[in-house]
């Protein structure tokens, strides 16, 4: 892989202001001091268990929220994201071909055969079939919702994409699948991705590189083999022995 | 999907009662106005309620007045939804000090009695005119639309689906109009059946209190009020017409219950 980069992340904090009748303001931060940098076509793993501020730091990457301190710089153009529950990803009033449109009709200029071409061709990517496309998100199964919540991703040409556990809600063969999936779509479209995850053997599946959280705070970062092989941070260690 | 006798009683019943009422549009068995030498006769087969204390013939007069009262209802909570969706889509999604500010307004709006709202403002714009009333109920009704649509809306936007469209970067008015609106159905559908029969309810009571439809205009809140002078002599003039009231607000009630039902088996 080259080392060009794609976002930088530099000593970040990110909080909130705590705020009632009779307490003082307080300040609590999320996310302590985050530094690290994300590669051209490397897949990033982010671990850590709930509340370590995993989901945070993805939400400060897209810009929804503000850090206090620190900046972050990307290097192309906005990130894209795969959430994790599918069921809430798609828009349960249209049909999946209008959901995969939208996003071809907000950005390109497009004429009504061009994203029919654009939507097929990005089905078959995805490797969904076109009986699909007349169907509503509550007929699919959690894998194909996932694959579509992806298409929609992908239909807008990023470069960088962040998947906020993006089969922790699937079953094991489903998650085999769509994991394969990633990687293909990687090595096909020249993507970068923030992997987050809790789950440690996805992201020794799928990661060249991972990054451990706890409490806000990044306590390891490395190749995924050397890290899992010889983790130097205490959390780490317990976060492997629990993995076992 | 499973059978949902509510939706499809109140269906049958609000279908026959609109029927009725789009049939005396343009036909009536007698001319409403029309009057005749047979006074107070009891409801019979050619005079299906009755005749009143001009011989007019009952039947053809609700037939003409339901169809004022299902105008004015419509109307009503038509300005109510498009106002409170306006309001409640902007508050709900935004959130913010406009927020609080115009929910505590619509808390005080509440807690008066919407029939006293209304008749302020109808006294303000002048009483007497169908189309008074219409805009009085209207504007009364929009604080309770609004809540209830704000409600979906801070709901909705919350779903992962709103984010992805947000990055997406698809211009606000869209994600309010197209990616949500249709979400909040579910919870719209049932308030309208509900806001429909207040509608009816209110329109009767004011017309029946003398502020709302006067003639040569006829609603069936009005005739029950005139029905009220010759109850000892026809009382089959206030049955009739209030029974008419009953079941075209219990009609739209069952199709309210049954939407609320259906939303409920859905997901």
């Amino acid at each position: 892989m080259s080392g060009d980069l794609i976002l930088s992340v530099q000593q970040v904090t990110c909080g909130y202001h705590t705020r009632g009748l009779f307490q003082k303001k307080e300040y609590r931060p999320i996310l302590h001091d985050v530094t690290f940098d994300v590669r051209h076509g490397e897949i990033l793993g982010l671990v850590g268990e709930s509340g370590s501020g995993k989901t945070t730091l993805s939400r400060a990457i897209l810009g929804m929220l503000r850090p206090d301190a620190g900046q972050i710089v990307h290097y192309t153009k906005r990130p894209q994201m795969v959430f994790q529950d599918p069921y809430s990803s798609l828009n349960p009033a249209y049909s999946v071909e209008w959901i995969l449109e939208e996003p071809l009709r907000i950005y390109g200029k497009y004429d009504a055969a061009e994203r029919r071409r654009r939507v097929r061709e990005m089905l078959e990517r995805v490797e969904l079939p076109v009986e699909c496309l007349d169907a509503r998100p509550s007929e699919l199964s959690g894998g194909q919702r996932q694959r579509v919540s992806i298409a929609v991703a992908l239909l807008q040409r990023p470069r960088f994409l962040i998947a906020d556990e993006p089969v922790s809600a699937l079953d094991v063969t489903i998650q085999a699948q769509i994991l394969k999936l990633l990687k293909t779509l990687r090595s096909e479209l020249d993507l970068s991705y923030l992997f987050i995850s809790h789950d440690l053997n996805v992201v020794y599946q799928i990661c060249d590189r991972v990054l451990v959280m706890k409490q806000g705070r990044i306590v390891e970062q490395g190749d995924v083999e050397a890290v899992y092989a010889h983790p130097q941070a205490e959390y780490t260690r317990q976060l492997l022995a629990a993995a076992e | 999907m499973k059978k949902n006798p509510y939706l499809t009683a109140g269906c049958l019943l609000a279908g026959l009662l609109a029927a009725m009422i789009v049939l005396g549009f343009f036909w009536t068995p007698y001319d409403p106005t029309a009057m005749s030498a047979e006074k107070f006769l009891s409801p019979s087969l050619r005079h299906l309620m009755g005749t009143d204390n001009f011989g007019r013939d009952i039947f053809s007069r609700v037939m003409e007045g339901a169809g004022t009262t299902l105008l004015i209802a419509v109307a009503t909570v038509a300005i109510g939804l498009a106002g409170g969706i306006l309001i409640g889509a902007l508050t709900g999604y935004f959130g913010g000090l406009a927020d609080e500010i115009l929910m505590r307004l619509g808390d005080v709006l509440t807690a008066f009695p919407s029939i006293l709202l209304a008749l302020v403002i109808i006294s303000l714009v002048g009483p007497g005119k169908t189309y008074n009333v219409v805009l009085s109920l209207g504007l009364v009704f929009i604080p309770s639309f609004a809540r209830v649509t704000r409600t979906a809306y801070a709901a909705v936007r919350e779903a992962n689906y709103v984010k992805i469209a947000q990055l997406m970067g698809v211009p606000k008015a869209r994600i309010l109009l197209v990616h949500i609106l249709p979400n909040t159905a579910s919870t719209l559908l049932p308030a309208i059946t509900i806001g429909f029969n207040n509608a009816v309810l209110a329109e009767a009571s004011m017309s029946y209190l003398g502020i709302g439809v006067t003639p040569p205009d006829a609603s069936l809140g009005y005739m029950l009020s005139e029905a009220q002078g010759m109850f000892t002599r026809a009382p089959w003039y206030a049955l009739c017409t209030g029974l008419v009231i009953v079941l075209l607000v219990f009609g739209v009630g069952l199709i309210g219950e049954g939407l609320q039902r259906r939303s409920g088996e859905v997901i």
